[in-house]
């Protein structure tokens, strides 16, 4: 494709060049000189070639954009957001290098609707293997252009030239242009498909090392305004009334004495409630204040969770088996070494350490939201809907967040704040209290997995059933070479409003199935990590269960009833992970702490090393919760313990000894890495919990009181 | 509404608010100082910490009115003319953070535990850290910035002997 030149365009007086006022349109004004890249997919690339974009809105199909301003500096735009989990870095490393710049030269703006492209959302573990090589094509693009520019301004080949350090250099130095300079100001568009030839892992130079986090200056002076931190000129503060329970109704409110405290206004939509006040503080008692009954009818609680799921299947869902293979039925019914297990998973919330939050403010018919989520389009679309108005109509903004670890999907906070501040007139700013975020939000989902499973008598797996009712269908199917299989996914209707959770139900299934595969070798005999082997065709897999197993000393020491070891691995969405655990158990047998975890990784190419032992540790640490304490305690309607204080989260004393190995295949694509390092370690424990104590405990989290069960005498 | 005068990162600021209003809320909503970090308004996470005469508090639990004559510190209040101290240096250069809402909790915690230990040892560092939430679970590299901000600290005050 050849670059279009396009006409000149006025660039916007500052003073309108921020706020919320400022549309797409405006903004590619902005941009000024340069060169300006988009990148959309082969499939919708546009026929026309005339076609130009000055001042007009760029094709929907366009998944991202890049643009080399005239001083060189260089922007990029994405729709993916940044929570803690690094691609504000890790993205830039990759364009950087692929552009030949220095990795500073580069800013990233995300999140942004009316800046950036439409983006699904940033979930799953997708911005490492589809967003960075849409990137990196972009960037390789740009390089190529500035190459065929300098070509045609000194009138050589452009084989002779190469691109480094943002020039285009010719004849080894003898003459060189910056980026800048050679856009020469005029304004320049290409787009591109994603098929640029890009560099090699082999060949990496600022990609695949540990550059430090973009911006951890302004997170360690306070300075980053996080979305609760937002503050808009004449802006009130909201409260939202909550039911004393789900699915309650109202059934009568009296607000008389919340409205007489100063500045503050009632605002009721159906059951809606909500108070606006000039200050927080005010906002929270008046909402005190208010009188409100509420019928909450009876409902489930955790006592007899799991019954509950497996008689209350999702009506309408397909009841397909997600795999079958040969019959497990008869291969059960000869095989020598067989073990049947009921597993579970409670409800556990992501508690988040920043709340959700949202300061919507209303502008001449155009609403912009300030909120944190991982989906600033979906949340767009949510704003859209509710009060009917047109994309251009609506920005999202999502400032780097408290994180979410899947739990920030959804733009509640968002719709309230906008609601609150439509009737209000002023700009409202809106941050669920803790004891909010346990209720209001939503939860990672409560799950029953029964498995049964056999092996001959040498040790290899013959049959493996895994029913997974409610919690989901991730990892559901095992890694391992088994020949006759029957796995299936049950949808249940949830007494609790639930939805993604960091690695999905790969934690679940995963748990399940590495504890089974433990009864399993013990059943026959053989070393956990040899049954594994045994079993296991998957070299990636393989690599890393070795890997961790070397590190560790795996069968060096043999537990004893004070120290387990325990082992388990697993893979989904492109990483594969094995993990290996000590645990300790101490007074008298009742104190579980988990002391020395070894985690061998694995996800292709590395892109930030650094980065990487960041996400794996912190999912480890995350894991302990989910694994031993954290649990959402429910009855009919109500949730009995939304706060810190009883809902228990990994600390610094719960800390273990922690080694990560990297395998780095430089020959395989990256893929993500912020999720599934948080499957591997509930297995592992319960595996070393067993190696000390000879107690199966098939229960997450397996120490919901604090200490373990007295062992059956 | 009272009228309060308080002592913050070296200026001295008027404020109204209600007698009962948390530090936290004031500094937050009136004084727009938003280093400190709401994260439970309990007592339980630490993300609102800040130093009162030295001592880390947290500023969800202790009333505007408590706080009259006190010297306070908040995130904001670290380090002279754009330079880190070496407790924020050594949270950058460890990359202890991810989402980085804990942080300014973290490095004030921190900075508290060193002008009491200088050099804390392992144990120390995890017992005085301990009512500090990180969700991200980045708690080994906090450990890691303590024992580097001792070393640099170290580095930055010479011996008493070495001091004319
Ligand atoms: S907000 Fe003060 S301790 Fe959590
Ligand atoms: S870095 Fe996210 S809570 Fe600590």
């Amino acid at each position: 494709m050849t670059p279009q030149h396009i006409p000149a365009l006025e660039v916007l007086p500052a003073s309108e060049s921020s706020g919320p006022q400022l549309d797409r349109r405006d903004f590619l004004k902005l941009l000024g000189g340069g060169v300006l890249v988009c990148l959309v997919p082969s499939a919708a690339m546009p026929q026309e070639s005339g076609r130009t974009f000055g001042g007009h809105e760029l094709p929907k199909e366009i998944s991202a954009w890049l643009h080399i301003a005239a001083d060189s500096r260089v922007t990029v735009f994405t729709g993916k957001v940044e929570v803690g989990q690094n691609i504000r870095t890790s993205l830039a490393q990759s364009v950087a290098e692929e552009l030949r710049v220095a990795f500073d030269s580069i800013t990233m703006v995300m999140g942004d609707t009316d800046l950036v492209p439409w983006d699904a959302g940033t979930f799953g573990s997708r911005t490492t293997p589809t967003m960075t090589p849409i990137l990196r094509a972009m960037a390789a693009a740009a390089r190529e252009l500035l190459v065929e520019m300098a070509a045609r301004r000194w009138n050589v080949a452009a084989a002779t030239l190469t691109a480094a350090d943002g020039k285009i250099v010719h004849a080894q130095g003898a003459r060189s242009l910056t980026y800048g300079e050679l856009t020469r100001g005029e304004k320049l568009v290409k787009i591109v498909t994603a098929q640029e030839a890009l560099t090699p892992a082999r060949e990496w130079k600022i990609a695949g090392t540990p550059v430090p986090k973009v911006g951890a200056r302004d997170f360690v002076t306070g300075r980053h305004k996080f979305p609760s931190d937002i503050v808009r000129p004449g802006m009130l503060y909201g409260a939202i009334l909550r039911p004393e329970g789900f699915n309650a109704l109202l059934e009568s409110l009296d607000s008389a004495a919340a409205e007489k405290l100063p500045g503050v206004q009632v605002i009721r939509e159906g059951n809606f409630v909500g108070v606006v006040a000039p200050d927080d503080y005010t906002a929270h008692h008046a909402l005190a204040a208010i009188d409100a009954r509420w019928k909450v009818p009876p409902q489930p609680s955790n006592q007899g969770l799991f019954d509950y799921l497996k008689s209350h299947p999702e009506s309408g869902e397909n009841d397909a088996p997600l795999h079958v293979a040969g019959s497990v039925a008869q291969a059960m019914d000869t095989a020598p070494i067989k073990m049947e297990e009921q597993y579970t998973v409670q409800y556990i919330a992501h508690a988040p350490l920043e709340p959700r939050a949202a300061v919507a403010e209303w502008q001449n018919g155009k609403l912009t939201v300030w909120t944190g989520t991982q989906r600033p389009f979906g949340v767009r679309d949510q704003l859209m809907e509710e009060f009917h108005l047109a994309s251009h109509q609506v920005r999202v903004i999502q400032p780097d967040m408290g994180s979410g670890y899947g739990g920030k999907h959804t733009g509640d906070p968002a719709l309230e704040a906008a609601h609150l501040a439509k009737v209000a007139g002023k700009p409202v700013k809106l941050v669920w209290t803790r004891q909010e975020e346990f209720t209001w939000a939503y939860f990672r989902p409560a799950g029953l997995m029964e498995i049964r499973a056999a092996a001959d008598h040498n040790g290899k797996l013959i049959a493996w059933e895994h029913h997974n009712y409610n919690s989901g269908p991730s990892a559901l199917t095992t890694p391992y070479t088994v020949p006759n299989q029957l796995v299936q996914y049950h949808p249940s209707q949830s007494p609790l409003r639930q939805g993604s959770y960091r690695a999905l139900a790969a934690t679940a299934n995963n748990f399940a199935r590495e504890a089974h595969m433990d009864r399993l070798a013990h059943a026959a005999g053989i070393d956990p990590l040899e049954f594994r082997l045994k079993n296991l065709d998957e070299t990636r897999l393989r690599a890393v269960l070795q890997a961790a197993a070397d590190k560790f000393g795996w069968g060096h020491v043999p537990s004893t009833p004070e120290r387990g070891f325990g082992i388990a691995c697993g893979t989904d969405k492109g990483g594969y992970v094995a993990t290996c655990a000590a645990v300790e158990i101490g007074d008298g047998g009742k104190q579980v702490r988990i002391r020395r975890v070894v985690q061998a990784w694995e996800s292709g190419a590395i892109v930030n090393p650094d980065g990487l032992r960041n996400q794996l540790a912190g999912s480890m640490i995350q894991a302990i919760g989910g694994a031993l304490f954290e649990q959402i305690r429910f009855a009919n309607g109500r949730i009995l313990n939304p706060h810190f204080a009883e809902y228990r989260v990994p600390r610094f004393s719960d800390m273990p000894e922690i080694e990560i190995v990297l395998v780095n295949r430089k020959d395989l694509p990256s893929a993500g890495a912020g999720e599934i390092g948080i499957i591997g370690l509930a297995p592992a424990v319960a595996n070393a919990l067993f190696a000390a104590t000879g107690m199966r405990l098939s229960h997450m989290p397996m120490t919901p009181h604090g200490y373990l069960p007295s062992p059956p005498s | 509404m009272a009228h309060y005068l308080l002592h913050i990162n070296g200026a001295s600021l008027h404020v109204a608010a209600p007698s009962d209003e948390t530090l936290l809320s004031v500094l937050r909503n009136r004084l727009d100082l938003t280093g400190a970090k709401y994260g439970c308004g309990e007592g339980q996470c630490g993300a609102c910490t800040v130093l009162i005469d030295g001592v880390p508090t947290r500023s969800c639990l202790i009333p505007v009115s408590a706080v009259g004559g006190a010297k306070i510190v908040t995130i904001e209040g670290l380090g002279q003319d754009g330079q880190l101290t070496p407790v924020q240096q050594a949270f950058v250069e460890e990359g202890a953070l991810q989402c980085g809402y804990c942080t300014s909790g973290m490095v004030l915690r921190a900075t508290a535990l060193l002008r009491e230990t200088p050099q804390p040892g392992h144990e120390q560092i995890v017992h005085a850290m301990d009512g500090n939430l990180c969700r991200c679970g980045t708690y080994p590299r906090i450990v890691a910035a303590v024992q580097l901000a001792a070393r640099l600290q170290a580095r930055a005050v010479p011996p008493e002997g070495a001091r004319r």
